[in-house]
């Protein structure tokens, strides 16, 4: 992660809904193959924050880039410049994996020679060239969470945003996925990861935790523990987030 | 008497074994907890404790009583929270408790000391739809209503799924205080960390049990040597482990990596030495005792090389 190249550039980013300051003038640069860790309480302006960064809403007021396209006048341009995995794995129970995969790469306007080619390398890569034809549905949690990392990059993109990636799975699989997060970061893809399991947030290179709408500690996990006095992550958010939390 | 007496409890959906011949009991008074990933079985078995499933094969008294036979009874004395909370969206805060009191009969002001704790922080918005209530809200809505009949015995269906680190923290301290009250909790999650906080913990996978037992016995079976190695270069620290000849496992773990060799004599200089070559100068290493989920990656390997 030695690089300087910033590839999300946020200052003073703001959205208000109506009266209602949900991102409250939050700035950061996140970098080329860096593991960023967005973390918050539920109802911090996570999601908010993130709608803005992938062009899905218009900020109120401030500047933000990513991948170099301006979130206001390039939104579109954002799209198809990042990768999105959520929670949901959105891939479609219905269609079979090699379906999902066309399908997705389609979207994302590869040419059907790409698309054969990437589905097969794809396929050998997560050892599953004998289920090509097989349904989402029938596959076990943890090869749907591969697959859906593998699909939401597979335009090459130089940011993936996962969202909530590893709810639910079980730890071995859970640390196979995170495998597959740092060999794409050693390609200098830049992960941006919300989580809710704070060990996780020990996995990323930064980690920014937002309270009711503002960032209150960007650092390294380990820079955060020391400052923070604390062994854990875990420690280290719940100080913070209860430092001035309100209900709602 | 146990309040929970399960033998041989097996569920399948067509050819798909859920669970396959759980068999535990839970004592009165105690936070049993059913740590595993989704897809393990823990929503099937909670089903059939409350009497929402008819089980294949097996028995299970709850209570006391049968879960196929006194369904009846049962309905009425146990409290029943399941994963992304049953609550009606468009209701009320102070009207989700009230629909939920009056079905069994019951009402607020009556067991209202059972849920003060709870209840009273989201009492300030008792007039807001529960649809418009936070995670940590909606959650501490839920558990209010499973209380307001005063059951003998509450279930929790992944009570802290998706909810964040300080409200998964409050909800934990609610639980031992209810505890202390007398009443007997099974919880589920799929958090290894809260596995600590229980009593007893089931460790399911598959809708088998690995390991059922105290969280302190649970860790104490451990027998092999774990390292913990840290270094700015993970991924190729990783990457050198997982091919080193000795290796037994290599999992990521936070800020660190859990190794554990097949040698018996390995020490700390072994394996710094070993990184050297693979041009790893930074790492620290330190021998550590294992937490739960080594112990839960452990057991499923175990398990793989059975089968």
């Amino acid at each position: 992660m030695n690089n300087n190249k910033k590839v999300i550039e946020v200052t003073n980013l703001t959205r208000k809904f109506g009266k209602f300051t949900a991102v409250d003038s939050i700035s950061f640069d996140v970098y080329e193959g860096e593991i960023f860790g967005f973390l918050g309480a539920n109802g911090a302006g996570k999601t908010t924050a993130i709608k803005m960064l992938i062009g899905l809403l218009a900020p109120t007021s401030g500047k933000a880039t990513v991948a170099g396209c301006d979130v206001y006048k390039q939104s579109e341009q954002i799209k198809k410049s990042i990768g999105y995995m959520s929670q949901k794995f959105s891939l479609y129970e219905d269609l079979t994996i090699a379906e999902n995969i066309s399908f997705y790469a389609g979207i994302y306007g590869l040419t059907d020679g790409q698309i054969s080619e990437k589905t097969d390398l794809l396929l050998k890569k997560l050892n599953l060239e004998n289920s090509r034809n097989e349904l989402i549905k029938s596959l076990p949690l943890g090869w749907k969470q591969k697959l859906a990392f593998s699909v939401a990059i597979i335009h090459g993109p130089s940011i993936v945003f996962l969202d909530e990636p590893t709810g639910g799975v079980d730890p071995i699989t859970r640390r196979q996925f995170w495998n597959l997060i740092y060999e794409a970061a050693d390609n200098k893809k830049t992960i941006f990861v919300t989580t809710h399991y704070m060990d996780e947030a020990e996995y990323c290179d930064r980690v920014s935790i937002m309270v009711d709408g503002k960032i209150e500690a960007l650092d390294s996990p380990t820079n955060l523990k020391s400052k923070y006095d604390s062994y854990t992550m875990n420690d280290v958010f719940i100080q913070l987030a209860r430092k001035n939390q309100v209900q709602g | 008497m146990p309040v929970v007496e399960v033998r041989g409890l097996t569920k399948k959906y067509g050819k798909k074994t859920a669970i396959s011949s759980l068999s535990f009991d839970v004592n009165e008074g105690e936070i049993f907890g059913f740590i595993g990933p989704d897809g393990a079985g823990k929503t099937t078995l909670f089903r059939i404790l409350t009497t929402l499933l008819l089980p294949n094969e097996g028995k299970a008294n709850v209570l006391g009583k049968d879960v196929v036979k006194d369904y009846k009874y049962l309905r009425k004395h146990l409290g029943y929270m399941p994963g992304r909370f049953s609550l009606y969206m468009d209701l009320t805060v102070e009207e989700n408790l009230k629909f939920f009191a009056s079905i069994f009969g019951a009402t607020i002001e009556e067991n209202y000391y059972l849920i003060k704790d709870i209840y009273s922080q989201i009492e300030p918005f008792k007039n807001r739809r529960a649809g418009n209530l936070s995670g940590g809200m909606k959650q501490k809505l839920a558990l209010s209503c499973a209380l307001i009949h005063k059951p003998l015995l509450l279930v929790l269906d992944e009570p802290t799924t998706g909810v964040d680190a300080v409200s998964r923290k409050e909800f934990w301290e609610m639980l031992k205080r209810l505890k202390e009250q007398g009443i007997t909790i099974i919880v589920s999650t799929p958090y290894m960390d809260e596995a600590v906080l229980c009593d007893k913990i089931a460790l399911i996978q598959n809708g088998s049990i690995l390991d059922i037992d105290t969280p302190n016995d649970i860790v104490s079976k451990f027998k092999n040597k774990l390292f913990s190695i840290k270094t700015y270069n993970k991924y190729l620290a990783i990457k050198s482990l997982e091919s080193y000849e000795y290796k037994n496992s290599v999992y990521p773990f936070g800020d660190s990596i859990h190794y554990s060799d097949k040698r018996d004599n390995t020490d700390n200089d072994v394996l710094i030495q070993f990184l050297q070559l693979c041009g790893i100068n930074d790492c620290e290493v330190n021998v550590i005792d294992a937490g739960i989920e080594d112990v839960f990656m452990f057991l499923m390997k175990e398990k793989r090389h059975e089968q």
